[in-house]
């Protein structure tokens, strides 16, 4: 007895409790093994892998990496990449802050209107209407060109963006701009100098949850991006894995690269991407 | 004037006049109309036309429709593709709401590793889906492949087998691999639905001599609905919109012989890869009607979930 009083009544360790957490750390083994095994072989050779499907990289070598990043291209697609999603994710929260404050502080049916249409981007399924954009982009030379891909993301990211940010910029106090009119701060300045700092927890969010879709997007790219050179990441991992079928140590080296940006942004900003997954609860 | 705008304001929320709010919003306006509205409303008017190449033909009314309908390829890829959007769905949907919302509930309870458990459950949801469906097929390799090596390393040779040649398990594949990417989703939601639960209503029940399936049932499981109900939206246009797990475990043809075939490969392929002189035509036709199959039913079960909400609160 005087052993269990320190435990509060009903947490003690029972069968069900010790199954309840062998069912976490089995489904935990699951849902990371497959990641855990991508990294580990991309350190392994080829004829260590065929021996031993499941071996640890004894002696860990690098050759994949530079075979992926070198002579598969992985470094233009990587580049590409960085700069299709940080440019994108960049113009859409900027057009989105400046759209979200005129939609919270503004009241008139042409408002309500945009914003609808706006938040109606959320449930469609918008890529559907991939062929009159391509020949929209045909008819302006840009296809390939990493712009198009750029200003097609910026307009994707705007439901969300506007959505999340309105209901920010709504919560911050109709006080604060009366006191910056009196001040003699015209709306724009109002906007940049007392809005913008205080909205900084809600930008954090748009950035880093328009980062992982636009990086992971294989559809717009597939059908926009021509030429080899212009390829981004997941278009280059098709062709790739065309071209080094057998040689697994380099696929493996590739899907790593792919997925290392990811994995530090969710290590960076593990708290911004819970809590946003799970923002839609809070109403 | 200055007395009355501030009156104006301290009752309705507004600073900005209307001309100021309009310039705040025209950059999203253009981007948004350039890039969505306008390519949306125009893949719609495609469809009812006679396409030759990328050249209008006539105002065809529904003729590319009757085409998908009636003639091949197209009358016996649609319900193939389709069915397996629906098994996608449904097999999603299995997974989450018994693997899925039972890891949910048990870390709920749990104090230690709570982050740890969250972390890596909801990692392979940020993974591109081209790379989570490239690396399964990697695991799953007839030669090299993990998973054939764990089966015959514990005595289950008769299990080993080329999972994604053999048409009868390539698709439960697709399945599997899409469930395992996003039940980090619904686990995190499922979490945070409970966390709003107040422990008391639980501890009161308990009191009373309710068992725990009892308190699960009757309280816990009614006050997730909200969560369920979202999930099910969200995870319904997700698998009427897989492409890349599906492309890369099957192609772009949904090897072997279609067995992984989905709708949005199915159009892409008519768009770009049939050659067909009216491929514009009978691929916008596809794309119009999934757009609003997807567009009619998420808000079918929205207006469900609403109503449901309604009756047990």
């Amino acid at each position: 007895m005087t052993a269990t009083t320190s435990r509060p009544v009903g947490k003690r360790l029972t069968l069900g409790s010790f199954l309840g957490s062998g069912f976490l750390w089995l489904y935990a083994l699951i849902a990371i093994a497959p990641l855990v095994l991508m990294v580990l072989n991309s350190f392994r050779t080829m004829p260590e892998m065929a021996k031993s499907p499941l071996g640890l990289p004894l002696e860990p070598s690098l050759t994949s990496y530079q075979k992926a990043w070198i002579t598969a291209d992985f470094q233009t697609y990587f580049f590409n990449s960085i700069f299709v999603t940080v440019a994108s994710v960049l113009l859409s929260t900027a057009v989105s802050l400046l759209a979200a404050y005129a939609f919270a502080r503004t009241k008139s049916r042409i408002f309500t209107l945009l914003e609808g249409t706006f938040l109606s981007g959320l449930m469609l399924p918008v890529y559907l209407a991939i062929l009159p954009l391509f020949f929209l982009l045909d008819s302006l030379g840009m296809v390939s060109n990493l712009w198009s891909l750029i200003l097609v993301y910026a307009a994707l990211g705007i439901p969300f963006s506007t959505f999340v940010l309105t209901g920010f910029f709504r919560q911050l106090p109709i006080e604060l701009d009366e006191a910056a009119k009196l001040d003699g701060a015209g709306s724009f300045t109002t906007f940049l100098r007392v809005h913008l700092p205080l909205v900084r927890p809600a930008i954090a969010t748009v950035i880093v949850f328009r980062f992982v879709p636009v990086w992971n997007d294989f559809f717009y790219p597939l059908i926009l991006i021509r030429d080899q050179k212009a390829y981004t990441l997941p278009v280059g991992i098709t062709r790739f894995f065309g071209e080094y079928q057998t040689d697994w140590a380099t696929l493996f080296a590739g899907l790593t690269l792919a997925t290392i940006p990811l994995v530090v942004l969710f290590l960076l900003a593990t708290k911004q991407i819970v809590s946003g997954l799970t923002a839609g609860m809070s109403k | 004037m200055p007395v009355t705008k501030t009156r104006r304001s301290r009752h309705t929320g507004i600073t900005l006049s209307r001309r100021a709010g309009m310039v705040f919003v025209l950059p999203a306006l253009i981007l948004f109309v350039i890039f969505i509205l306008y390519p949306l409303v125009t893949a719609l008017s495609y469809s009812l036309f006679d396409w030759t190449g990328i050249v209008r033909g006539d105002f065809s009314v529904l003729d590319n429709y009757v085409t998908i309908f009636t003639q091949l390829p197209y009358k016996d890829a649609i319900p193939n593709a389709f069915v397996h959007n629906i098994l996608l769905f449904v097999g999603a949907m299995v997974f989450q709401n018994t693997i899925g919302l039972g890891l949910a509930v048990l870390l709920h309870r749990v104090r230690r590793f709570k982050r740890f458990f969250q972390t890596v459950y909801t990692l392979p949801y940020l993974v591109s889906p081209l790379v989570v469906g490239y690396l399964w097929s990697l695991m799953l390799s007839p030669l090299f492949g993990p998973v054939n090596a764990i089966l015959k390393g514990v005595g289950l040779d008769a299990l080993a087998q080329p999972w994604l040649g053999n048409p009868t398990t390539a698709i439960w594949v697709v399945v599997f691999v899409t469930a395992w990417q996003w039940v980090g989703f619904p686990v995190l939601l499922y979490g945070a639905a409970l966390g709003g639960i107040p422990d008391e209503i639980d501890e009161a029940a308990s009191l009373d001599g309710a068992s725990s399936w009892q308190r699960f049932r009757d309280i816990t499981g009614p006050l997730l609905l909200p969560a369920i109900g979202t999930v099910s939206v969200l995870t319904f246009i997700g698998a009427m919109e897989a492409f890349a797990i599906p492309y890369a475990l099957g192609g772009s043809a949904g090897n072997p012989a279609g067995a992984t075939d989905v709708l949005s490969l199915l159009f892409y392929r008519t768009a770009f890869e049939s050659g067909s002189s009216n491929a514009i035509g009978t691929s916008s036709a596809i794309a119009t009607l999934l757009f609003l199959f997807i567009f009619g039913v998420a808000l079918l079960m929205t207006w469900l979930m609403r109503r449901a909400e309604r009756r047990l609160y």
